[in-house]
Parts: C-alpha cells; structure tokens; sequence
C-alpha cells in the first residue's frame, strides 16, 4: 500500500519537498484563500452597511452577512491555512515524508464539507446566529453539524502534523531537536487539539439540544466553555503566525534566533496560560465571581502576554542581528531601512509584526482589565481590537508567507507583484482598528431614537478618518 | 536559522543575549505590576462587576417584575405605552429583558443607590446603558443584583448589545434620572 514517497528539491530554496505533502499544502492553502476572498465580501457587506450613508443591507441579511464573515474569517480561513502550515513546517522543513497522507485528502475533505454545510444553513436564512451561537438562541440543526464536521477534519490534519513529528524523528530527517518554526506549529497544533476538544464539548451537546435530545443547555455553562474554543482558536492563529514571522525571517535573512531558549519558552508561556485567559470574556457576566474573574485574566494573562513581549523582541531582533551581520550597522536603525521593504513577504510580515504588537495586543490586554471591560464589552471596541489582531497581524503575516509559498510551491512568479504590495496596504487601511465604544452587532445606528449618545469620540484612537463606519454622531 | 535544527544539539546551555535578559526582565516586571494591579483596581475602583446573582425561573422573574410595575407605576411612555415605574429610594429595581424590549422605564433619583435587578425572558441580551456606557451581560434563568447610584440627572438609554435576532437593533429602553427632592 505504501508506496516510496517522491522527493523534489526545491530551486529556490534547497529544501526537499515530498510530493504528497505539497499536493495537500497547496490545496489547503488554495482553500483557504479562497474563503478568505468569501468571508471578505462579507466582511465588506456588514462595512457597506454598519456606514450610514450606504446602509447597503436589510437588518436579516446584515445579520446573516455578519455570521457568515465570523465563521468564514475567524475560522475556516485561518485553520485551513494553519493545516497548511502545520504541513509545511514538519514534511517540508524537516526533509520529511508526510504521515498518512490519505488520511490528510480525509482531512481536508471533512474540512470542506463542514465549511460548506454551515455556510449553506447560514445562506439560508435561519442560522444567523454569529459566530459565537449563545444558546438558548437556536440555529439549524445542521449548522452545528457542519462545525462539528470541520472540527474533526481540523483534529485528523492535526494528528497527521504530530505523525509527521514521528516519521521524521524515525527516520532521521534532521539531527538535534526540531527547527523553531516547526517547535511554533507544534505549539499551535496542541492549542488546537484544546480548541477542538471544547468545542466539541459544547457544540456535540448543543446539536443534540437543536435536535430535541437534550431538553436545556445553560447559557453560562455555553459560554464558559465556548470560549475555551472561541478564543483558543485565536491563539492557535497567534502562535501560527508568530512560526511564520520567525520563518519569513530565517527565509529573508537567515535569520537565526537569538536564543533558542528565550523564544521557545515565550512559546511554552502560550501552552500554559493563554487558554485560561479565555475568561476575559466573561468578565461582565452575572454568577461567576470576582476571584475567579481576576485570577484568570491577571495570572493567566499577562504571563501569557510576557510571551508575546519576549517574541515583540526576539523576532526583529533577530532580523537585526543578521542584517548588522551583513555589514547594516549605521546607527539605531540601518538594518531596518535597509531591509527590502519592496518585497511583500517582507513589508508584510513587518507590518503584521508591528500592527499586532501595537493594535491587537494593546488593545486586547486594556480590555482584560475588569474595569475597562465593563466599558467596552461588546461595543466596537471589540472588533477593533480583534481586527488588529486576525485581520493585520494573522493575515497579513499569512498572506505574507503566501507570497513567498506560490513561487517556491508553483514554480511561478506572482502575477501583478504591484499589486501584492499595494494590497497589503489595502489590507491595513481596511482592516484598521476603530476602537470606539458604540454598541456593537448593530445592523444600524439604532439608537438614533434613544436619547443623545454622546462622548464616545475620545476612544477613537486609531484613523479618526474613518468615521463613517462607526457611527459617531 | 530558526527554519533548521538548532546548530548546538543542547542549544539550552546556550549564552542568552544580554538585551533579550534585559527585556525579559522589564516585560516581567510589568506583567507582576499588572498582576497585582488587578485585585488592586478592584478593592480601589467603584465600578465593578457586582458578584450577587441568583438562580431564577424566568416566569417567576416575570412575576416579580409586573409586582414590581403595579406597585409604583406613575405612568406610561412611547406608542408601546411602556409603564413608567418610579421607586423610592433604595428600593429593589426589577429590569426585564425579552425579544425586543427593556421593560419597563425606571425613573430614579440622583444621588440615591437602588439595588438594580436584571434578568431575561427568553434569549440572552446586553445591558448597554449610553451614553454612560455600563455594560452588563443579562442572562435568562439568571437573577443579577447590581448596586447602582445614578450621579447626574436626565435621560439614559439602554441598547440591546447582544445580538439577540433580527429585531435586535430595535430593543431600547430608557432609565430615567430625576433630581432628587
């Protein structure tokens, strides 16, 4: 059955390439665009509409427009491209064939087929339920199917990441411990396997609730452990994209981590703390207390967010050390003027790097704090803040690492290379952050007839030209 | 190259980069103030989460509420003809969120602390009060008490901010603060 895998070398890069597992790592990678240019059109729908001079939707299909975005972009899209990359960084980088590459078309067609079943019920007009789904608010039935199914898929292709691990350990691929790319996949991939195996626990139940099997779930409980998936997803796209940086780095520059110590235990912090930080969600719900509020978000959290910082450092310190190598030593900031900035795989990661730090990761620790939250939660705010963080810093950093992948992968030059580097730029004044405190999932500025809601300009920090989106008045 | 094995197989002995020590340091530093901050800002602070919540029967809920509104109703509002329910102070305050309405309008007094309850009927909604911009989650099933002193006087929205279906939009309501006597 196991026929002898087939290697090629790669022209640009030196690296062997399985076959096998370039066919699986194209075409996931392919289908994560793909619903990535979906969920953006409606991404620009729900825009269109939430700016008053358009008002392009209905409220029903503002709502279902907004649901399809969620699950499109902050799901489908970045696991898609994560199986991609989890491919990638153990067959590719360790000179490896992939494990049970059948299993990986499994994988891949259980992804697509869930996709495409909660999609379908969410176009249909009776799941437009957001992404988040809080019970007892009911989708069809087959809207939690699809979910469950994509998730399964999402597990095989996680398991076939650490049988690659395995096979290449086996077979002597490599020497020493796995490269620091490979080590952020790894990381990323247990934070799926948690992802998972919550959502799985919440979701299994809340299908048999929507089916008339379980008579009642309680809304606190969903939510609990709702967000055990809701915002671990997220962390598997940031240990994700943080693996791309430092790969984008080695591939650019051949950049080296300044310590491999350092950089690997930032990853560690991730592992042990980020998924009980999760609770900064629930910070303003009724009959959960206060110590295990607080304990949650400021234990939990800022170790995590100390793993951020130390990447905040070590990723362009590593680019530093190797372009000062390269002779780039006139003052501060040579290395970094000098870097080619022309090149989107470049310009992208950097961007991504720096938008993520100071947009999402600012953001998203001020609105951990109890008091801050209880102002903020659940207006525009929020959005903005994870818009810093997926739409800049996880897919510009993805789309960055796409550029570089189509002529390495293709063989090919990229069409248009302008216009790769100009849509990065669209890409972050679309994507840009408007961290304002109007309500949030509104279709419409509602409350024009409530009295006057006045002084929410002074959190608008970031592009105070686009006002129109948030409804200051 | 972070893309290759590490060049030293026991790359853990490896010498760390001074300025990576030095921001360790201050990053770790930080995240103890903050750590610390936390518990601090909420035994300092007057706005936090309250922790007094109870487990009710939304019908029962309901009950309460139209007790509540037959007691100290003083009038009606809107096309709706929402009760206007003004109670004296100190009193305990019933809210009631269901698709797609704050029931009833509250009237309170300045300067005075009402014992704030808040519930749903049916799905769960946001308690979003502008311009003062309090939010709260309202849960069905879930009594929460929250201790509220309104300091100025004047009209105050409440907006639904947890999308809660296709008239969400709509579900506004109104707390009213008079001047105290």
């Amino acid at each position: 059955m196991v026929a002898k895998p087939i290697f090629r070398a790669c022209g640009v890069t030196g690296l062997k390439i399985h076959d096998e597992a370039e066919k699986l790592i194209k075409i996931n990678a392919v289908t994560a665009i793909v619903v990535l240019a979906v969920g953006g059109l409606f991404g620009l729908l729900v825009a269109l509409t939430r700016w008053p001079t358009v008002h392009l939707l209905p409220a029903d299909m503002f709502y279902l427009a907004l649901t399809a975005h969620g699950i499109d972009i902050l799901i489908v899209w970045c696991i898609f491209f994560e199986v991609a990359l989890m491919y990638f960084a153990s067959a590719i980088l360790l000179g490896s064939r992939i494990a049970a590459p059948k299993m990986g078309w499994v994988a891949y067609a259980l992804m697509v087929l869930g996709a495409a079943i909660t999609n379908w019920k969410v176009l249909e007009g009776n799941s437009s339920v957001m992404m988040t789904s809080y019970v007892p608010m009911q989708a069809d039935p087959l809207f939690y199917v699809g979910l469950i199914l994509f998730a399964v898929g999402a597990l095989i292709a996680c398991f076939i990441f650490l049988g690659t691990l395995v096979v290449a350990k086996a077979e002597k691929t490599y020497e020493g411990s796995i490269p620091l790319v490979t080590f952020g996949a790894l990381v990323a991939c247990i934070i799926a396997v948690y992802t998972i195996a919550s959502g799985a626990i919440i979701l299994i139940p809340t299908f048999l609730w929507s089916v008339g099997l379980i008579s009642h779930i309680d809304p606190l409980m969903y939510k609990v452990v709702w967000w055990g998936m809701g915002h671990s997803s997220q962390q598997i796209n940031v240990a994700a994209h943080i693996a791309v940086w430092y790969a984008i780095a080695a591939i650019l520059f051949g950049a080296k981590p300044l310590s491999e110590k350092v950089s690997r235990c930032a990853y560690l912090t991730y592992i042990f703390f980020l998924q009980i930080a999760s609770a900064h969600h629930l910070l303003v719900e009724p009959g959960l207390s206060s110590a295990y509020k607080i304990f949650n978000t400021s234990y939990g959290m800022y170790l995590a967010v100390l793993g951020s910082m130390i990447h905040g450092l070590t990723v362009p310190g590593c680019i530093e050390a190797a372009q000062r190598k390269k002779g780039f030593n006139k003052g501060l900031f040579e290395w970094l003027r000098k870097a080619p900035w022309g090149n989107p795989v470049f310009s992208g990661m950097f961007l991504s790097l720096i938008m993520f730090g100071f947009l999402g990761g600012i953001s998203g620790v001020t609105m951990g704090v109890e008091q801050i939250n209880i102002m903020i939660h659940n207006t525009i705010y929020v959005p903005g803040h994870f818009h810093g963080t997926v739409a800049v810093g996880t897919t510009l950093a993805f789309m960055a690492l796409t550029f570089f992948l189509v002529p390495v992968l293709w063989g090919r030059e990229l069409i248009l290379p302008g216009l790769a580097k100009s849509s990065l730029g669209h890409g972050l004044l679309g994507c840009s952050s408007r961290l304002q405190l109007s309500p949030g999932r509104l279709s419409d500025d509602g409350h024009r007839g409530c009295v006057g809601v006045r002084g929410r300009g002074r959190w608008r920090a970031v592009r105070p030209d686009h006002r129109g989106f948030g409804a200051v008045r | 190259m972070s893309i290759f094995p590490p060049e030293q197989k026991v790359w853990f002995n490896e010498p760390v980069e001074k300025a990576e020590v030095i921001w360790v340091c201050i990053a770790l530093v930080w995240a103890l103030i903050m750590f610390a901050m936390m518990p601090l800002w909420h035994l300092k602070g007057t706005q936090n989460m309250s922790n007094e919540a109870y487990r009710i029967q939304p019908d029962a809920y309901q009950a309460k509420v139209d007790a509540f509104v037959e007691k100290y109703k003083v009038g009606e509002e809107g096309q709706a003809k929402t009760p206007v329910v003004h109670p004296p102070a100190g009193a305990d305050v019933y809210l009631q969120a269901r698709l797609w309405e704050w029931y009833p309008v509250l009237e309170l007094e300045q300067g005075k602390a009402y014992r704030l309850h808040l519930s749903s009927l049916d799905w769960q909604h946001g308690f979003s009060l502008q311009p003062a911009n309090i939010n709260l989650q309202v849960h069905p099933g879930i009594d929460e008490v929250v201790t509220i002193t309104p300091t100025t006087s004047g009209d105050f929205g409440i907006i639904c901010n947890e999308y809660c279906g296709i008239g969400h939009h709509t579900m506004l309501g109104k707390i009213r603060v008079v001047s105290g006597k």
